[in-house]
């Protein structure tokens, strides 16, 4: 089955099996190892992506959910020469250890800024609630999304 | 140059992980690459008669290896007691037996389906009761692993003497790392021998149990460590096992194998933090002056050897906490059991015996009718005293400023002296821990290490640092190029950081216990300061600028390296045959206050804030090094609260992330850190070791606060709603 989509600006058609997770098609298909897989089952959060802007566990979605739809990966965010406000502030506050979660935490607060660009704690927490990091305890990818959102904010 | 030590510098490998393009090992392609999976045991103990591989299924194109097929058929650990492979005998629930690779990875999954195990299944030790009463004998003779006994003064004799006795028996459950990318390693052979590369800690380690396998000499194995996704003592001894099985398949395919586990099989068959139950008696005197210490301190070990007697060595040390005793006994034994080996989990002993003496403080102040902390106060090691095994503290003891800060900052004393809070259904209430972690390797091991680094001089100014201690979070890559540069008096952008592999790395030692920093790190500024006194010397002697003599020196092998060997300082003896001397080198020491609110209803606890003030003798980098505490402070958490591995016949029950639960960024507080400089002469700039200090203090803090809001004394971690709840029928509520 031919399916098309957005994937990071780009008008794909993929000929693949309907039911290919969007993860394997993302990492395996179109080279975008960026999301990562934790525990294939939705629970971790890492392989989180936006759908229409909508942050998804691309491990629970089918490719041929994703028909004309948006995709958006890591790599739509910003390149390591090229960061976005809210990849840099997640370096720069000590959001990101192993790093193994940042992409797809990433994912989940850049959805979040684009509703609402002055976030409080407690909406960051719920933001990211899916997404699990094992080394920060949080507080600074926290701190991070905030420091993004003033960032984003000053920025023309 | 201003120093960049004690600077936030950011992170070096962040902007790669921020923008997805670090390549982690399952993101590794290699040309004709096969997946691999292995096929596991599914009862825990038993008899292995045959394995059967289905005739009606297609196995063309699918590689099979077995124990047959296994040259030296153990892993070399602390012993070789592990098959790679099992052969015989099936000693947990997922034993691997045997491995199949295959090009498709829907087909491996197909054939793993069609491969059945004849088993004779064997009656299963199952708990440490069950291992001691050794009705099976599993580890001949008595089902034990190891033994340590601990004295000083009486050995424990003085505690009847004493006017308060005290006893208590504290226990904690199995704890799973959860690095959030599982176990995998891809690997290949050609002409000159083995590679793999994958998520580890620890190369030389992995190196050791290759050579071990396939009798291969030192240059016949490379293991390069890919972008590691967590490993919290997780990654330090298990990948061996999977690098072994990976390059099996390789070699009997003649194709790179990629193996990486699923989060189940990563859960069930990796491995854990050691069961334990720890029994205490204490004597001491009615104004709260502690004077003698009796105990006993088991863990299970599970059903192999792996690191459990360093592991037993490192809690039986821990288990006297932070004080004074005049009189001591410390008998620690490890056990075996046929459930999946337990191994190094970040704290590594020391966060189960220091639950059981901080939760036994509480006791003691609970017994005399004194504030836990200012019992706590009254016995703190200081300078000059002696620790259980006679350990005379001569410098960088900052346990007292820690607990004055962590106590100010959090309101503890006002907090605690109001009665409790409750409002509507929500019981609030404070509880504190103090605790001590040993920094570098227990006892001699640091003397038989001799872990090395090495510096080399670049071209145009620049230098690269080259070691086997490795980053896989906690910011090793970052903070040796910190140290590296001030040592030369360039910028840490002007360093760089070799990719750990056995071929181009020293062995450093491992990336464990704490010891990055403060031993690895003391010897990369000797390499870099030999490095810098060349430059000047070679400057000086041909009336060159230093940048000329530096590029001069660059440019020759024979000079534009550094290799240095770390010795321990003079004056630290320690004595195996009776376990006693100079434990480690430095103590980390640490105050950690928590807030929780209980639900009265449903007996669910929430850790509302947290206050940790934490000696690490020189900040390197404060942003690192505070994430090191809050992240390790959560992972104490989650022990804590709702880490609970159920388990029945041997099998996990919960091997999923669904169903075996870390903490979110709902569930985790906000933290207050307060970084206190007590500093250690021999570290670089006066720095001990943080990485598992923050896991030490977390549950007993907790603890301690939901009995001051509920009146539960709770003496076993995890503690679900359901153990709260079945603690208030039994009427220990106020």
């Amino acid at each position: 089955m031919s399916v098309t989509l957005t994937v990071n600006g780009s008008l794909l058609t993929l000929e693949a099996p309907p039911a290919a997770r969007l993860l394997d098609v993302l990492r395996e298909r179109l080279g975008l190892t960026g999301t990562k897989e934790g525990c294939g089952e939705g629970e971790c959060g890492a392989c989180t992506v936006l759908l229409d802007g909508v942050p998804v566990n691309s491990c629970l979605v089918a490719l041929g959910q994703c028909a004309g739809r948006e995709v958006t990966t890591v790599e739509g965010l910003g390149d390591a020469q090229h960061l976005s406000p809210l990849q840099e502030a997640m370096v720069t506050e000590g959001g990101a250890q192993c790093g193994i979660c940042t992409p797809g935490m990433l994912l989940s607060a850049e959805a979040l800024l684009r509703e609402k660009p002055a976030p409080t704690d407690g909406e960051i927490r719920e933001a990211i609630a899916g997404n699990v990091c094992r080394c920060t305890g949080y507080q600074r990818i926290v701190s991070a999304v905030v420091e993004a959102g003033k960032r984003r904010e000053v920025r023309p | 140059m201003a120093p960049s030590v004690g600077k936030s510098v950011p992170r070096v490998d962040g902007p790669a992980k921020a923008a997805g393009s670090a390549r982690y090992v399952d993101d590794l392609v290699l040309p004709g690459m096969l997946h691999g999976a292995t096929v596991r045991s599914d009862v825990a103990r038993g008899r292995l008669l045959g394995i059967d591989f289905d005739p009606a299924f297609d196995w063309n194109g699918i590689t099979v290896v077995t124990a047959d097929d296994v040259p030296v058929n153990t892993v070399p650990v602390i012993e070789t007691d592990q098959p790679v492979l099992a052969k015989d005998e099936i000693r947990h629930a997922y034993e691997p037996v045997a491995l199949l690779a295959c090009e498709d990875r829907l087909r491996l999954e197909k054939a793993l389906r069609h491969v059945t195990l004849r088993v004779e299944p064997l009656p299963p030790v199952l708990t440490i009761d069950d291992a001691l009463a050794a009705r099976e004998v599993i580890r001949p003779p008595d089902n034990v692993f190891k033994r340590y006994l601990i004295t000083k003064g009486r050995g424990g004799a003085a505690v009847e003497g004493c006017e308060v006795v005290v006893s208590g028996v504290y226990e904690s459950g199995a704890q799973e790392h959860v690095y959030i990318e599982p176990n995998g390693m891809i690997a290949f052979w050609d002409d000159e021998g083995a590679h793999v590369e994958g998520s580890l800690q620890c190369p030389y380690y992995v190196q050791k149990g290759i050579k071990g396998v396939f009798g291969l000499p030192d240059d016949g194995v490379d293991v390069t460590q890919a972008v590691t996704g967590g490993g919290f003592g997780g990654k330090e001894e298990y990948p061996t096992l999977v690098a072994l099985h990976a390059l099996l398949l390789a070699k009997k395919s003649g194709r790179p194998v990629k193996l990486i586990y699923g989060r189940q099989e990563d859960i069930e068959a990796s491995t854990k933090r050691h069961p334990s139950r720890v029994e205490i008696t204490t004597g001491c005197d009615r104004d709260g002056t502690l004077r003698a210490v009796s105990i006993r301190v088991l863990m299970d070990g599970g059903a192999y050897v792996t690191l459990t007697p360093v592991v037993l060595s490192r809690g039986a040390l821990h288990s006297c906490g932070a004080y004074r005793w005049e009189d001591v006994r410390v008998e620690a034994l490890a056990v075996a059991t046929n459930t999946p080996p337990n191994g190094a989990f970040r704290g590594f002993g020391a966060p189960q015996t220091i639950w059981a003496i901080e939760r036994h403080l509480d006791r003691i102040a609970r017994t005399l009718g004194v504030d836990p902390m200012e019992l706590r106060r009254k016995n703190l090691l200081r300078l000059g005293d002696t620790t259980a095994t006679g350990q005379t503290l001569k410098e960088s003891v900052g346990v007292q400023e820690c607990v004055e800060k962590a106590m100010t900052a959090s309101g503890y004393a006002e907090k605690r002296a109001r009665p409790p809070v409750v409002t509507g259904r929500v019981a609030r209430g404070i509880g504190a821990a103090v605790f001590l972690h040993g920094a570098g390797f227990t006892g001699s091991g640091e003397k038989y290490l001799k872990g090395k680094i090495a510096v080399d001089l670049l071209p145009g100014g620049r230098a690269r640092v080259r070691t086997a201690s490795t980053e896989m979070g906690q910011g090793t890559e970052t903070v040796f190029r910190q140290i590296a540069a001030d040592a030369l008096g360039i910028e840490p952008g002007a360093v760089d950081f070799a990719v750990p592999s056995t071929k181009n790395v020293p062995d450093s030692g491992p990336t464990v216990a704490s010891r990055t920093v403060m031993i690895v790190g003391s010897i990369a500024v000797e390499a870099a300061n030999e490095l810098r006194a060349r430059v000047d010397e070679e400057a000086r002697a041909h009336g060159l600028s230093r940048a000329d003599a530096w590029d001069r020196l660059a440019a020759d092998p024979g000079r534009a390296t550094a290799l240095v060997q770390y010795e321990p300082p003079p004056g630290v003896v320690w004595d195996d045959a009776t376990y006693s001397g100079d434990a480690y080198p430095a103590y980390g020491w640490a105050c950690d206050v928590a807030e929780v609110e209980v639900d009265l209803d449903t007996f669910e606890t929430k850790v509302t804030g947290f206050w940790a003030a934490v000696d690490v003798g020189r900040v390197m980098n404060p942003i690192l090094c505070a994430g090191q505490v809050e992240g390790g402070t959560l992972q104490a958490i989650g022990w804590a609260l709702t880490e609970k591995l159920v388990t029945r016949d041997g099998k996990i029950l919960n091997p999923r992330m669904t169903n075996y639960i870390v903490p979110t960024s709902l569930d985790a507080p906000p933290f207050t850190t307060i970084l206190v400089e007590e500093p250690y002469s021999r570290g670089p700039g006066g720095a001990k070791g943080v990485g598992e200090l923050p896991m030490d203090g977390g549950a007993p803090a907790v603890a301690a606060a939901i009995e001051h809001a509920t009146g539960l004394v709770l003496d076993r971690v995890p503690l679900l709603p359901e153990d709260l709840f079945e603690a208030s029928l039994k009427g220990d509520a106020r």
